[in-house]
């Protein structure tokens, strides 16, 4: 179990996050959407133990983390940044297997794996630089995945991919989130995505001090499916519900202009 | 990105022509009486000289010599700048502590220091490894504390994210990411040693070595002619050394020659005095 209890972020006099509090039980995919510059990247950064909280504690599994959670596997925004450029496409993704203790054979079988599940064919050898964006942001979610973390922070992971690809990921990862039961925070800016892939949706105010404004349950059924559920009345009332709050955080008018 | 090949072609024509010119006007000059022969010789005849000084045991031994003295100051430079350049780099501490003591070290030059290595080692290959290391010292320690300050702090939040712990980071973001800054700065170095090398021969004056060629040269009859020599050899062991380094460069780090994607670094706060010696992107 995850647990933020008012936590507070500052940079010199711009406060950032303001008294977040957040409970998210094991297994939960928690959506978190906000308008940009509100804070999304500071909270993961602060989940994550890269950012110490100035107030308020994080806590894994009832301790207070000080440093970065056990078996923890992080998508940054700036994936492309976040892939060594002289390790090979493979050798990204096999990196978190390190830590396991997997020869280096048997490291690089289980990214290629996985490699392949996130629809990339034949790159395993290429230099990260080589790839496009989206390529990028796939082996980024790749080396994510692959070491069957407990706890998986994600921050707008599909931002840089076409649509037919997004729907793929969006279904791969409810498949690894069901499988594995896999904590995830999953930062984005899409509010359908945050309803589609969510467990729960939590929308933050814009800042300086951004808080917890709205936290809705998704009430659909676990099993989802990108038209049947997109379709549904149950999914519309609930975008419709997020897309209100955004729109109050932001301070334009709840129906869009006439 | 990788240079075209006609770009690089035509670069070599010119370098070629450029040589091809300095040759000519140098056999120009001693050949018209510009200045007399024993000052300069024709450039032809140091050529032809240095030519067959390639067949001569006792100057390739002195070469020999040479060279694993270079060999030796140079792999030892490295072996103690690289640690050192990380401690300093990833320590501010340690940094701050050191600094004043580096920036008086490092502009003393280092072939002042020869008198004084001579009179605490004597003049024998101790001296002139020693003198060799502490001058190729300072190219490979700024370099990589200029290097470990350029590390995109994400690679290092990422392999902290995944559970690694301070010096695997170290290990495996701060060192392959400083990595090309280092080889640019053995590259600096590897000239720098070789000055040092035939400098402390020269000085010191006995055994065996490029520079003592040059040093007995210089009392024999056609002697401009061998000191010439001798310096044509050195400057293509220069010229031979860089290149083998830049094409190693070249091959090892092209990830590095590739642009960083949305680069958004925060700025140094404090200037810092390193220098600065940019890998791969020194060929335009
Ligand atoms: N290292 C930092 N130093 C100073 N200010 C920072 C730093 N990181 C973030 N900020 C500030 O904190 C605020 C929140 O940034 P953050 O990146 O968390 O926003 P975000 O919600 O992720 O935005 P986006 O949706 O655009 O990614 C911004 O105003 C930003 O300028
Ligand atoms: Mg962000």
């Amino acid at each position: 179990m995850l647990r933020l209890d008012s936590v507070s972020r500052r940079f010199g006099e711009q406060h950032v996050l303001d008294g977040i509090s957040l409970t998210v039980p094991d297994g939960q995919l928690l959506s978190v959407v906000g308008p940009s510059g509100c804070g999304k990247s500071t909270l993961l950064r602060t989940i994550a133990g890269l950012l110490p909280a100035q107030e308020g504690t994080v806590t894994v599994d009832g301790t207070p983390v000080t440093g970065v959670p056990e078996r923890l596997a992080v998508v940054f925004q700036e994936y492309g940044r976040s892939l060594l450029p002289w390790l090979t496409v493979r050798d990204n993704v096999a990196l978190p297997l390190r830590r396991r203790g997997l020869g280096r054979a048997a490291r690089r079988a289980e990214a290629e794996t996985i490699l392949e599940r996130v629809g990339l064919h034949g790159v395993a050898r290429r230099r990260p630089r080589e790839l496009s964006g989206g390529m990028q942001q796939r082996v980024a979610i790749a080396r994510a995945l692959v070491c069957r973390p407990s706890l998986l922070l994600m921050d707008e992971p599909f931002g840089s991919l076409d649509a037919g690809t997004r729907e793929d990921l969006e279904d791969l990862l409810l498949e690894v989130h069901r499988a594995d039961e896999t904590t995830i925070v999953f930062v984005t800016h899409d509010i359908d995505e945050s309803v589609y892939v969510g467990d729960r949706v939590v929308v933050l105010s814009a800042g300086p001090g951004s808080r917890v404004v709205r936290d809705l349950p998704v009430t659909l059924p676990g099993e989802r499916d990108q038209i049947t559920t997109r379709g549904s009345t149950a999914f519309v009332t609930l975008r419709t519900e997020v897309g209100r709050a955004v729109r109050a955080v932001r301070g334009a008018p709840p129906e869009g202009p006439r | 990105m990788t240079r075209r090949d006609p770009t690089r072609r035509r670069e070599l024509l010119l370098g070629l022509l450029g040589a091809a010119a300095a040759f000519g006007i140098c056999e120009a000059v001693s050949r018209a009486g510009l200045v007399r022969r024993s000052y300069l010789p024709p450039a032809s005849e140091v050529v032809v000289r240095a030519v067959r000084l390639a067949g001569d045991r006792a100057f390739l031994d002195g070469i020999g010599v040479t060279l694993r003295a270079w060999a030796l100051g140079l792999g030892l430079a490295c072996a103690l700048a690289v640690p050192l350049g990380l401690l300093l780099g990833t320590v501010p501490v340690v940094e701050a502590a050191t600094r004043a003591v580096l920036e008086f070290l490092r502009p003393l030059p280092s072939v002042a220091l020869i008198p004084l290595v001579s009179l605490l080692l004597g003049s024998g290959t101790e001296t002139e490894v020693t003198l060799i290391a502490y001058a190729s010292l300072w190219p490979v320690l700024f370099n990589t504390v200029y290097g470990l300050g350029e590390t995109d702090p994400l690679a290092r939040d990422t392999l902290r994210a995944f559970g690694f712990g301070r010096l695997a980071v170290l290990l495996r973001a701060d060192l392959p990411a400083t990595a090309p800054f280092i080889a640019a700065g053995v590259r600096i170095s590897a000239s720098v040693a070789l000055i040092l090398a035939v400098a402390t021969e020269l000085l010191s004056g006995f055994g065996q070595g490029l520079g003592i060629f040059i040093a007995q040269a210089q009392t024999s009859t056609d002697g401009t002619r061998d000191v010439l020599a001798g310096v044509v050899w050195a400057g293509a062991l220069g010229l031979a050394v860089n290149g083998i380094l830049a094409g190693a460069e070249h091959r090892l780090f092209a990830w590095a020659r590739e642009p960083r994607p949305e680069a958004r670094r925060p700025r140094r706060t404090t200037p810092q005095p390193w220098t600065r010696t940019h890998p791969g992107r020194d060929h335009p």
